[in-house]
Protein backbone atom coordinates (compact mmCIF):
# COMPACT_ATOMS: atom_id res chain seq x y z
CA UNK A 1 0.00 0.00 0.00
CA UNK A 2 1.53 3.68 -0.93
CA UNK A 3 0.61 6.18 0.98
CA UNK A 4 -1.34 8.21 -1.55
CA UNK A 5 -3.56 4.68 -0.98
CA UNK A 6 -3.79 4.44 2.50
CA UNK A 7 -4.05 8.58 3.56
CA UNK A 8 -6.90 8.31 0.69
CA UNK A 9 -5.06 10.79 -1.37
CA UNK A 10 -6.10 9.33 -5.09
CA UNK A 11 -8.76 11.82 -6.14
CA UNK A 12 -6.42 14.65 -5.42
CA UNK A 13 -3.85 12.92 -7.95
CA UNK A 14 -6.59 12.33 -10.71
CA UNK A 15 -8.03 16.09 -9.71
CA UNK A 16 -4.02 17.07 -10.40
CA UNK A 17 -3.57 14.70 -13.56
CA UNK A 18 -7.19 16.22 -15.10
CA UNK A 19 -5.47 19.59 -15.00
CA UNK A 20 -4.47 21.29 -18.38
CA UNK A 21 -0.75 21.01 -17.91
CA UNK A 22 -1.16 17.30 -17.23
CA UNK A 23 -3.60 16.39 -20.09
CA UNK A 24 -1.50 18.63 -22.15
CA UNK A 25 1.52 16.71 -21.40
CA UNK A 26 -0.53 13.80 -22.27
CA UNK A 27 -2.15 14.90 -25.28
CA UNK A 28 1.20 15.51 -27.19
CA UNK A 29 3.75 12.75 -28.70
CA UNK A 30 6.85 15.24 -27.45
CA UNK A 31 6.08 17.43 -24.41
CA UNK A 32 6.78 14.58 -21.87
CA UNK A 33 10.05 13.35 -23.62
CA UNK A 34 11.16 16.71 -24.27
CA UNK A 35 10.48 17.62 -20.49
CA UNK A 36 12.10 14.38 -19.16
CA UNK A 37 15.05 15.22 -21.28
CA UNK A 38 15.51 18.61 -19.62
CA UNK A 39 14.54 17.07 -16.03
CA UNK A 40 17.77 14.84 -17.08
CA UNK A 41 19.65 17.43 -18.08
CA UNK A 42 19.06 19.13 -14.54
CA UNK A 43 20.32 15.47 -13.13
CA UNK A 44 23.62 16.23 -14.42
CA UNK A 45 23.87 19.88 -13.52
CA UNK A 46 22.71 18.88 -10.37
CA UNK A 47 24.98 16.23 -9.49
CA UNK A 48 28.33 18.28 -10.66
CA UNK A 49 26.84 20.80 -7.91
CA UNK A 50 26.19 18.44 -5.10
CA UNK A 51 29.42 16.30 -5.71
CA UNK A 52 31.52 18.81 -6.01
CA UNK A 53 30.80 19.74 -2.44
CA UNK A 54 30.51 16.36 -0.87
CA UNK A 55 33.70 15.13 -2.59
CA UNK A 56 35.28 18.53 -0.93
CA UNK A 57 33.86 17.31 2.37
CA UNK A 58 35.10 13.96 2.00
CA UNK A 59 38.48 15.30 1.54
CA UNK A 60 39.39 15.03 -1.96
CA UNK A 61 37.99 16.76 -5.04
CA UNK A 62 39.34 20.68 -4.50
CA UNK A 63 41.58 20.13 -1.88
CA UNK A 64 43.27 24.00 -2.30
CA UNK A 65 39.82 25.34 -0.93
CA UNK A 66 38.28 25.19 2.03
CA UNK A 67 34.82 23.08 1.65
CA UNK A 68 33.06 26.68 2.80
CA UNK A 69 34.95 28.49 -0.34
CA UNK A 70 33.33 25.30 -2.36
CA UNK A 71 30.05 25.16 -1.02
CA UNK A 72 30.33 28.84 -1.78
CA UNK A 73 31.38 28.52 -5.51
CA UNK A 74 28.46 25.93 -5.99
CA UNK A 75 25.83 27.13 -4.05
CA UNK A 76 23.88 29.15 -7.46
CA UNK A 77 24.72 26.27 -9.51
CA UNK A 78 23.00 23.65 -7.40
CA UNK A 79 19.66 26.33 -6.66
CA UNK A 80 19.50 26.75 -9.97
CA UNK A 81 19.48 23.07 -11.22
CA UNK A 82 17.04 22.09 -8.52
CA UNK A 83 14.77 24.73 -9.75
CA UNK A 84 15.19 23.16 -13.22
CA UNK A 85 14.42 19.94 -11.77
CA UNK A 86 11.07 21.29 -9.94
CA UNK A 87 10.14 22.90 -12.97
CA UNK A 88 10.75 19.70 -15.06
CA UNK A 89 9.12 17.25 -12.39
CA UNK A 90 6.16 18.89 -11.39
CA UNK A 91 4.74 18.62 -15.04
CA UNK A 92 5.63 15.25 -15.53
CA UNK A 93 4.16 14.14 -12.10
CA UNK A 94 0.76 16.08 -13.51
CA UNK A 95 0.92 14.15 -16.34
CA UNK A 96 0.56 10.75 -14.65
CA UNK A 97 -0.41 11.38 -11.24
CA UNK A 98 -2.66 8.73 -11.08
CA UNK A 99 0.37 6.00 -11.72
CA UNK A 100 2.09 7.47 -9.33
CA UNK A 101 -0.42 7.51 -6.53
CA UNK A 102 -0.08 3.31 -6.61
CA UNK A 103 3.96 3.51 -7.26
CA UNK A 104 6.04 2.84 -3.79
CA UNK A 105 9.39 4.49 -6.15
CA UNK A 106 7.56 7.93 -6.49
CA UNK A 107 6.74 7.88 -3.13
CA UNK A 108 10.12 6.63 -2.27
CA UNK A 109 11.65 9.53 -4.12
CA UNK A 110 9.34 12.24 -2.92
CA UNK A 111 10.34 11.18 0.79
CA UNK A 112 14.06 10.87 0.18
CA UNK A 113 13.55 14.55 -2.41
CA UNK A 114 12.47 16.14 1.59
CA UNK A 115 15.11 14.30 3.43
CA UNK A 116 18.31 15.73 0.92
CA UNK A 117 16.83 19.19 0.91
CA UNK A 118 16.08 19.41 4.67
CA UNK A 119 19.80 17.73 5.25
CA UNK A 120 21.58 19.80 2.61
CA UNK A 121 19.94 23.15 4.33
CA UNK A 122 19.88 22.01 7.85
CA UNK A 123 23.14 19.95 8.39
CA UNK A 124 25.37 19.82 5.47
CA UNK A 125 25.57 23.80 4.43
CA UNK A 126 25.81 24.88 7.68
CA UNK A 127 28.71 22.63 8.33
CA UNK A 128 30.59 23.17 4.88
CA UNK A 129 30.28 26.72 5.92
CA UNK A 130 32.51 26.52 8.91
CA UNK A 131 34.95 24.00 7.55
CA UNK A 132 37.20 27.08 6.60
CA UNK A 133 40.42 26.07 6.21
CA UNK A 134 41.93 24.26 3.06
CA UNK A 135 44.55 22.09 4.59
CA UNK A 136 42.28 19.57 6.52
CA UNK A 137 43.11 20.47 9.77
CA UNK A 138 39.77 22.10 10.23
CA UNK A 139 40.00 21.37 13.75
CA UNK A 140 42.47 24.54 14.07
CA UNK A 141 40.07 26.95 12.67
CA UNK A 142 37.86 28.68 15.76
CA UNK A 143 34.69 27.48 15.82
CA UNK A 144 35.68 24.60 12.65
CA UNK A 145 34.75 20.97 12.30
CA UNK A 146 36.38 17.41 12.75
CA UNK A 147 36.91 16.00 9.47
CA UNK A 148 35.14 12.60 10.43
CA UNK A 149 32.21 15.08 10.88
CA UNK A 150 32.45 17.01 7.41
CA UNK A 151 32.89 13.01 5.52
CA UNK A 152 30.40 11.79 7.49
CA UNK A 153 27.79 14.88 5.99
CA UNK A 154 29.40 14.66 2.34
CA UNK A 155 28.96 10.66 2.79
CA UNK A 156 25.19 10.69 3.63
CA UNK A 157 24.53 13.78 1.17
CA UNK A 158 25.83 11.23 -1.73
CA UNK A 159 23.62 8.56 -0.68
CA UNK A 160 19.94 10.54 -0.29
CA UNK A 161 21.01 12.23 -3.41
CA UNK A 162 21.77 8.95 -5.03
CA UNK A 163 18.58 7.43 -3.41
CA UNK A 164 15.98 10.25 -5.32
CA UNK A 165 17.84 9.85 -8.40
CA UNK A 166 17.63 5.97 -8.64
CA UNK A 167 14.33 6.19 -7.09
CA UNK A 168 13.47 8.26 -9.81
CA UNK A 169 14.62 6.10 -12.73
CA UNK A 170 12.71 3.49 -10.84
CA UNK A 171 9.35 4.92 -11.04
CA UNK A 172 9.46 4.18 -14.83
CA UNK A 173 10.50 0.28 -14.53
CA UNK A 174 7.72 -0.29 -11.72
CA UNK A 175 3.82 0.06 -11.92
CA UNK B 1 20.30 -20.37 -56.93
CA UNK B 2 21.53 -18.02 -54.62
CA UNK B 3 18.88 -15.23 -53.18
CA UNK B 4 19.25 -12.08 -54.74
CA UNK B 5 17.63 -9.07 -52.58
CA UNK B 6 17.31 -5.96 -54.18
CA UNK B 7 19.43 -4.24 -50.66
CA UNK B 8 22.22 -6.53 -49.26
CA UNK B 9 22.71 -5.97 -45.84
CA UNK B 10 24.96 -3.76 -44.31
CA UNK B 11 28.22 -4.68 -42.48
CA UNK B 12 26.43 -3.24 -39.66
CA UNK B 13 23.55 -4.93 -40.19
CA UNK B 14 25.28 -8.10 -39.93
CA UNK B 15 27.49 -7.65 -37.21
CA UNK B 16 24.39 -6.76 -34.94
CA UNK B 17 22.79 -9.75 -36.03
CA UNK B 18 25.22 -11.79 -35.20
CA UNK B 19 25.87 -10.06 -31.33
CA UNK B 20 21.77 -10.75 -31.64
CA UNK B 21 22.25 -14.31 -31.94
CA UNK B 22 23.80 -14.58 -28.38
CA UNK B 23 22.41 -16.28 -26.16
CA UNK B 24 24.24 -13.48 -22.98
CA UNK B 25 22.39 -10.88 -25.20
CA UNK B 26 19.00 -12.70 -25.19
CA UNK B 27 19.60 -13.51 -21.56
CA UNK B 28 20.27 -9.24 -20.99
CA UNK B 29 17.37 -8.21 -22.42
CA UNK B 30 14.85 -10.91 -20.48
CA UNK B 31 16.39 -10.43 -17.34
CA UNK B 32 14.43 -9.28 -14.69
CA UNK B 33 16.52 -6.98 -12.75
CA UNK B 34 19.99 -6.81 -14.50
CA UNK B 35 18.54 -4.45 -17.75
CA UNK B 36 16.70 -1.60 -15.10
CA UNK B 37 19.93 -1.93 -13.00
CA UNK B 38 22.42 -1.43 -16.05
CA UNK B 39 20.40 1.04 -17.54
CA UNK B 40 20.02 3.01 -14.30
CA UNK B 41 23.44 2.51 -13.28
CA UNK B 42 23.86 4.14 -17.26
CA UNK B 43 21.71 6.78 -16.11
CA UNK B 44 22.41 8.26 -12.77
CA UNK B 45 25.86 8.02 -13.48
CA UNK B 46 25.63 11.21 -15.43
CA UNK B 47 25.45 12.64 -11.92
CA UNK B 48 29.78 11.93 -12.04
CA UNK B 49 30.54 12.11 -15.28
CA UNK B 50 28.89 15.18 -17.22
CA UNK B 51 28.11 16.61 -13.74
CA UNK B 52 31.84 17.26 -13.02
CA UNK B 53 32.69 17.57 -16.71
CA UNK B 54 30.34 20.48 -16.54
CA UNK B 55 32.29 21.91 -13.35
CA UNK B 56 35.31 21.95 -15.02
CA UNK B 57 34.09 23.46 -18.44
CA UNK B 58 31.81 26.14 -16.55
CA UNK B 59 35.15 26.67 -14.70
CA UNK B 60 36.61 27.13 -18.38
CA UNK B 61 34.10 29.70 -19.23
CA UNK B 62 34.63 31.64 -16.37
CA UNK B 63 31.30 31.19 -14.98
CA UNK B 64 32.46 28.80 -11.42
CA UNK B 65 35.67 28.68 -9.24
CA UNK B 66 36.78 31.26 -10.80
CA UNK B 67 39.66 31.79 -7.99
CA UNK B 68 40.94 28.03 -8.56
CA UNK B 69 43.55 27.85 -11.37
CA UNK B 70 42.26 25.67 -14.42
CA UNK B 71 44.76 22.82 -13.45
CA UNK B 72 43.73 22.22 -10.28
CA UNK B 73 40.04 21.59 -11.90
CA UNK B 74 41.68 19.41 -14.36
CA UNK B 75 43.99 17.07 -11.95
CA UNK B 76 40.89 17.17 -9.34
CA UNK B 77 38.00 16.92 -10.33
CA UNK B 78 38.27 15.78 -14.05
CA UNK B 79 39.43 11.94 -13.14
CA UNK B 80 36.52 11.43 -11.14
CA UNK B 81 34.78 12.28 -14.73
CA UNK B 82 36.68 9.54 -16.50
CA UNK B 83 35.85 7.14 -13.84
CA UNK B 84 32.45 8.01 -14.89
CA UNK B 85 32.95 7.89 -18.10
CA UNK B 86 34.07 4.49 -17.88
CA UNK B 87 31.00 3.25 -16.30
CA UNK B 88 29.08 4.97 -18.93
CA UNK B 89 30.58 3.11 -21.22
CA UNK B 90 30.80 -0.15 -19.80
CA UNK B 91 26.93 -0.14 -19.27
CA UNK B 92 26.69 1.55 -22.61
CA UNK B 93 28.25 -1.40 -24.22
CA UNK B 94 26.39 -4.07 -22.26
CA UNK B 95 23.18 -2.17 -22.83
CA UNK B 96 23.87 -2.03 -26.88
CA UNK B 97 24.74 -5.63 -26.81
CA UNK B 98 21.37 -6.69 -25.00
CA UNK B 99 19.42 -5.39 -28.20
CA UNK B 100 22.04 -4.93 -30.64
CA UNK B 101 19.48 -4.96 -34.27
CA UNK B 102 17.31 -2.51 -32.44
CA UNK B 103 19.63 0.30 -31.36
CA UNK B 104 21.81 -0.42 -35.05
CA UNK B 105 18.85 1.03 -36.78
CA UNK B 106 17.37 3.74 -34.23
CA UNK B 107 17.60 7.20 -35.52
CA UNK B 108 18.61 8.57 -31.86
CA UNK B 109 21.24 6.16 -31.38
CA UNK B 110 22.70 6.73 -34.75
CA UNK B 111 22.77 10.75 -33.94
CA UNK B 112 23.85 10.13 -30.59
CA UNK B 113 27.24 7.84 -31.65
CA UNK B 114 27.88 10.98 -34.15
CA UNK B 115 27.63 13.51 -31.35
CA UNK B 116 29.88 11.05 -29.03
CA UNK B 117 32.47 11.74 -32.39
CA UNK B 118 32.17 15.18 -32.06
CA UNK B 119 32.59 14.75 -28.47
CA UNK B 120 36.11 12.59 -28.78
CA UNK B 121 36.99 15.12 -31.19
CA UNK B 122 36.26 18.30 -29.33
CA UNK B 123 38.35 16.56 -26.07
CA UNK B 124 40.89 16.03 -28.18
CA UNK B 125 41.46 19.55 -29.51
CA UNK B 126 41.04 21.05 -26.17
CA UNK B 127 44.04 18.41 -24.69
CA UNK B 128 46.28 18.46 -27.42
CA UNK B 129 45.65 22.22 -29.36
CA UNK B 130 44.00 24.81 -26.98
CA UNK B 131 45.39 23.51 -23.77
CA UNK B 132 49.11 23.56 -25.04
CA UNK B 133 49.85 27.38 -23.54
CA UNK B 134 47.60 26.82 -20.25
CA UNK B 135 50.50 28.22 -17.76
CA UNK B 136 49.84 31.53 -19.65
CA UNK B 137 45.80 31.47 -18.71
CA UNK B 138 45.84 28.65 -15.83
CA UNK B 139 45.42 31.10 -13.16
CA UNK B 140 42.80 33.88 -15.45
CA UNK B 141 39.41 33.83 -14.08
CA UNK B 142 38.33 34.03 -17.49
CA UNK B 143 40.65 32.43 -20.17
CA UNK B 144 41.20 32.62 -23.58
CA UNK B 145 38.13 32.70 -26.45
CA UNK B 146 39.46 29.91 -28.35
CA UNK B 147 39.89 27.66 -24.67
CA UNK B 148 36.23 29.06 -23.56
CA UNK B 149 35.00 27.61 -27.18
CA UNK B 150 36.04 24.38 -26.46
CA UNK B 151 34.30 24.35 -22.85
CA UNK B 152 31.15 25.38 -24.54
CA UNK B 153 30.90 23.17 -27.41
CA UNK B 154 31.52 20.30 -24.64
CA UNK B 155 28.70 21.85 -22.90
CA UNK B 156 26.56 21.36 -25.87
CA UNK B 157 27.15 18.79 -27.32
CA UNK B 158 27.06 15.93 -23.71
CA UNK B 159 23.52 17.94 -23.01
CA UNK B 160 22.65 17.13 -26.73
CA UNK B 161 24.09 13.17 -25.68
CA UNK B 162 21.75 13.37 -23.09
CA UNK B 163 18.97 14.37 -24.83
CA UNK B 164 19.39 12.22 -28.01
CA UNK B 165 20.09 9.90 -25.08
CA UNK B 166 16.94 9.46 -23.66
CA UNK B 167 14.96 9.67 -26.63
CA UNK B 168 16.19 6.60 -27.52
CA UNK B 169 13.80 4.92 -25.64
CA UNK B 170 11.16 6.19 -28.07
CA UNK B 171 10.16 4.46 -31.22
CA UNK B 172 8.63 7.18 -33.29
CA UNK B 173 11.05 6.37 -35.98
CA UNK B 174 12.07 2.58 -35.97
CA UNK B 175 12.20 1.19 -39.51
CA UNK B 176 8.33 0.14 -40.58
CA UNK B 177 6.23 0.58 -43.49
CA UNK B 178 4.82 4.44 -44.11
CA UNK B 179 8.32 6.17 -42.75
CA UNK B 180 9.28 9.11 -44.37
CA UNK B 181 12.05 8.41 -46.85
CA UNK B 182 14.78 10.73 -45.06
CA UNK B 183 14.05 8.46 -41.54
CA UNK B 184 14.67 5.21 -43.70
CA UNK B 185 18.18 6.15 -45.01
CA UNK B 186 19.11 7.62 -41.79
CA UNK B 187 18.17 4.78 -39.60
CA UNK B 188 19.50 2.30 -42.39
CA UNK B 189 16.17 0.58 -42.33
CA UNK B 190 17.08 -0.47 -46.14
CA UNK B 191 19.38 -3.04 -44.76
CA UNK B 192 17.24 -4.47 -41.67
CA UNK B 193 13.91 -4.71 -44.31
CA UNK B 194 16.15 -6.80 -46.53
CA UNK B 195 16.73 -9.71 -44.30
Amino acid sequence: MTWCESFGWFDTYDAWEQSWVGVAIRESLWLFPGIEAVHLLGLAMLGGSVLIVDLRLLGVGLTAFSPARVQASARWWFLGSLAVMLATGVPLFLSEAVKCCFNDSFEVKMAALLLAVIFTYAVRNPLARRAVTANGEQTAAPGAMPAWLLQTAGAVSISVWVTVAAAGRWIGFSG
Amino acid sequence: MRHVSLYEPSLLHSFAEWLDSHAWSTALIESLWVWPLLESTHVLTVMLFVGMLAMVDLRLLGFAFKEAPVSHLTSRILPWSVAGFVVMVATGLLLFYSKPVSYTHNVWFRLKVVLLIAAAVNAWMFHRRVSRDRERWDSQPKPPAAVRMTAAMSLGIWASVIVVGRMIAYNWFECRGGQPAFIVWAAGCAAELAE
